[in-house]
């Protein structure tokens, strides 16, 4: 790493002092002159130290970046993840979607508020539990799921699971997840969510499949049903030359060899990390919307598709741009509600 | 529980949940010997306009929802435009009842890499991103650790296999915002902004992420790419019907005997789907079913033979969607269940457009007040007037996803609106419940 020419507020450097170096590993990961894309790692960065985005953690970011408090705490109040009072060790979520609700993770939630004493997005006394209520979690064959720190840990859950977890959690036990890693900390969580790998040896390989994840392919296996007529090396239809082939003839041979050398080199050599400069200099790149309008008008007649068969048209047609399929004002449906005399419309 | 006839059995067609089954998969080791990285040595030999017409060919079309053909949004890319080209494969999986993305992420996660490297040397593109949901945290720990060891074995990197195509490809962790799922949003959310929808056209197309040329695929479209390249464009056809070819993988969730996922060719019925799951649970006969997602039309037990592929169900009046199927029986009400969504709805509404915004406040409230027993008449009226105005005047599809429980469960048991209006039924939302609701 370079030397920092960042000098950070009085609000911000304690952060800086144990984040700055990590910051940086997160802003090389995007093009130079886009360091802006690393905002939401940053904001999950920031929380590894302090289990949420704090006033220091908004200052933080926005000093990385070169832009100002009022454009972080924006991205940052937009995203459930970010949380804006201190949590908890374990963040135990519920999901009370629709199917998980209606299969009992309503009343699994309900338990758990009472068990625990708090509600949706508090945190216990003892600052060990925060309890949410959460949304679709994508696993609605296991429903319904309660997930620790995200990580997936009691399936098909009932009131009686889901309260001897937390009363494991509260003693300081760590109960094995379902079908997630071992479980760690909320801030240990959040530095994987900032990018990086996680750091405890195997627990990349924790977790198996369930048997609703494997129902089907278990089935046609059980059957001895497989697809048919796969063959690796089905030709390609080929009307010009790859320009791996095209490279091949220009050259001659030597030169090949030698490309082939300076490849093993740095194969050798592993991925050189790009240097770049302090990220402050980047600035506030403009904004998405004031760009495409920009683009706007040029681009209407270069994305228009060409649509070549019906399977084609099928899909294209599915593209028109939501709000242009309908005429403005009111629909006839208002005047009906005006016939039969509602006090809705006049 | 039944067995599932053979005829019926002989609909599975295991291909992108087959490594599945191998418990190491996700190691780049195992992967290579179940054929993995084949495909991307392939594709490297052949011309990238040959690839994109190889996929055309196959009748691809995206996994995400829109059923929009793979290879011709890959062909809308300019080449030759002097401008960087990206890849953003949408891995922000959150739609109620979907729950393919994360297993195929988690057990098989270099299928999605190798998938991701074809793709981008399709299309030209040097950098790529996953832009997978926050909440995915296990999948995104197996993706990370499947980039860094294709970077290890030169898949990823600088010259790939010696072919003087360069990638780097970087998983991206989203922060819990369900509009993130919408191309445009997500763009702006991977730009480091609150994710909002953008006004199209231009299309990512012509102006995606940082303002240029992007192509953004779901999970389940880019990890069908391997297979494509290796069996070919006919193979691929041999599933599935002559318009929505290939396999897809079908999530079976709700009242069945053994919910989980399926992977069938396209066009199998919701009956056979029932049946290869075992039937419905003991005591539940089927009443509504989501066929892809919560924001799809639901439709009744009367279309369960309607062939699940973008055609048929498109027929029946809904969208095929993600395939996600919630299944839900005669012991569940369907105005709770569409509050339920609408809850969800108006907590992830983005607050850009109006209709959305506003909108969805109001349906959740009419809904509270109907299951509170304190309905009126005039209060389906005033949903059905709602979403009609949210439908088709959103900026995006949040809005009418939105709008879409409350048209389709209004048109087909509005009598269980009324057993809570008439007093019928009784009320499922106490006062107190509503004074803690959010």
């Amino acid at each position: 790493m370079s030397e920092t020419a960042l000098e950070f507020s009085s609000a911000a450097a304690p952060l800086a002092e144990k984040l700055l170096g990590s910051a940086r590993e997160i802003l090389a990961r995007y093009p130079a002159g886009r360091e802006r894309s690393a905002l939401l790692p940053l904001l999950h960065l920031v929380q590894t130290e302090e289990g949420y985005v704090s006033p220091a953690g908004v200052a933080f970011c926005a000093e990385v970046l070169g832009i100002n408090k009022a454009q972080v705490g924006a991205v940052a109040t937009f995203y459930t993840m970010y949380k804006r009072r201190p949590t908890g060790e374990y963040l135990v979520s519920v999901c009370t979607n629709t199917l998980c609700n209606v299969l009992g993770g309503q009343e699994v939630y309900d338990r758990l508020s009472e068990h625990l004493g708090v509600g949706h997005d508090e945190t216990t006394a003892d600052g060990r539990i925060t309890l949410e209520h959460a949304e679709c979690l994508a696993a609605c064959d296991y429903a319904p799921v309660v997930t620790v720190n995200y990580d997936f840990t009691v399936d098909q859950a009932t009131p009686e699971s889901a309260v001897e977890l937390v009363d494991k959690l509260a003693t300081g036990e760590r109960p094995t997840p379902a079908r997630g890693a071992r479980i760690c900390s909320l801030r240990e969580m959040s530095y994987q969510l900032a990018g990086f790998a996680d750091p405890r040896d195997g627990a990349v390989g924790d977790g198996v499949a369930g048997a609703p994840t494997l129902r089907g392919v278990s089935l046609a296996q059980e059957h001895g049903i497989a697809v048919s007529g796969f063959h690796l090396d089905t030709p390609i239809t080929k009307t010009k030359p790859s320009p791996r082939e095209e490279a091949a003839q220009k050259p001659g041979k030597v030169a090949t060899a030698v490309q082939a050398a300076t490849s093993a080199v740095k194969a050798v050599a592993g991925k050189v990390t790009e240097q770049r400069p302090p990220a402050r200099t980047t600035g506030d790149v403009k904004d998405p919307e004031v760009r495409t309008a920009e683009q706007r008008d040029s681009a209407t007649k270069a994305a228009a598709p060409v649509v070549e068969t019906p399977a084609e048209q099928a899909g294209t047609a599915t593209n028109v741009p939501a709000g242009d399929g309908k005429p403005a004002g009111d629909s006839t449906r208002g005047e009906r509600i005006v016939s039969q005399g509602t006090e809705e419309e006049k | 529980m039944t067995q599932p006839r053979p005829e019926v059995l002989q609909k599975l067609t295991p291909v992108l949940t087959k490594r599945w089954l191998s418990p190491d998969a996700w190691q780049i080791g195992v992967y290579q010997r179940l054929d993995g990285y084949q495909a991307v040595r392939k594709a490297l030999d052949v011309h990238p306009d040959d690839l994109i017409q190889l996929i055309k060919d196959s009748g691809l079309r995206g996994r995400g929802g829109a059923g929009f053909p793979t290879g011709l949004k890959w062909g809308f890319i300019p080449q030759g435009d002097g401008k960087p080209h990206y890849l953003v494969i949408n891995a922000d999986e959150g739609e109620p009842g979907t729950c393919k993305d994360l297993p195929l992420m988690t057990y098989d996660p270099h299928s999605l890499v190798e998938g991701a490297i074809i793709a981008s040397y399709a299309i030209r593109a040097n950098r790529a991103f996953i832009y997978i949901r926050g909440e995915a945290v296990h999948a995104a720990r197996r993706l990370r650790n499947a980039v860094r060891e294709a970077y290890a074995a030169g898949y990823l990197g600088e010259n790939i296999l010696g072919s003087g195509f360069d990638l780097e490809l970087v998983v991206h962790s989203g922060a819990g915002a369900y509009i993130c799922g919408e191309e445009t949003a997500l763009l702006d959310s991977l730009e480091g902004f609150r994710g909002q929808p953008r006004l199209r056209p231009p299309f990512p197309a012509v102006a995606g992420l940082y303002a240029s040329p992007t192509v953004v695929n779901n999970v389940g479209t880019i990890a069908s790419v391997p297979y494509i390249v290796l069996g070919g464009a006919d193979w691929w056809k041999s599933m599935g019907t002559e318009k929505s070819a290939g396999p897809m993988i079908y999530s079976l969730s709700g009242r069945i005997a053994n919910p989980g996922q399926y992977e069938c060719g396209l066009g199998i019925t919701l009956r056979e789907l029932i049946e290869l799951a075992g039937g419905m649970r003991p005591g539940h006969n089927l009443k509504f079913w989501t066929p892809g997602g919560s924001s799809t039309p639901i439709l009744t037990a009367e279309h369960i033979d309607t062939p699940m592929d973008f055609e048929g169900v498109a027929a029946a009046g809904s969208i095929l969607g993600t395939t996600a199927m919630q299944i839900f029986s005669d012991q569940d009400c369907p105005v709770y269940n569409t509050w339920r969504w609408l809850e969800f709805y108006h907590h992830e509404s983005c607050g850009k457009c109006t209709p959305c915004r506003e909108g969805n406040y109001w349906m959740v409230r009419t809904y509270r007040r109907i299951l509170a027993g304190h309905g009126t008449y005039a209060d389906l009226d005033t949903l059905q007037d709602t979403a009609d105005n949210i439908f088709g005047r959103s900026f995006c599809g949040l809005g009418d996803g939105a709008a879409t429980p409350v048209v389709s469960t209004l048109k087909w048991f509005r009598d269980d609106y009324l057993g809570y209006i008439e007093g019928r039924t009784a009320p499922r939302l106490s006062e107190k419940s509503l004074v803690g609701a959010h």
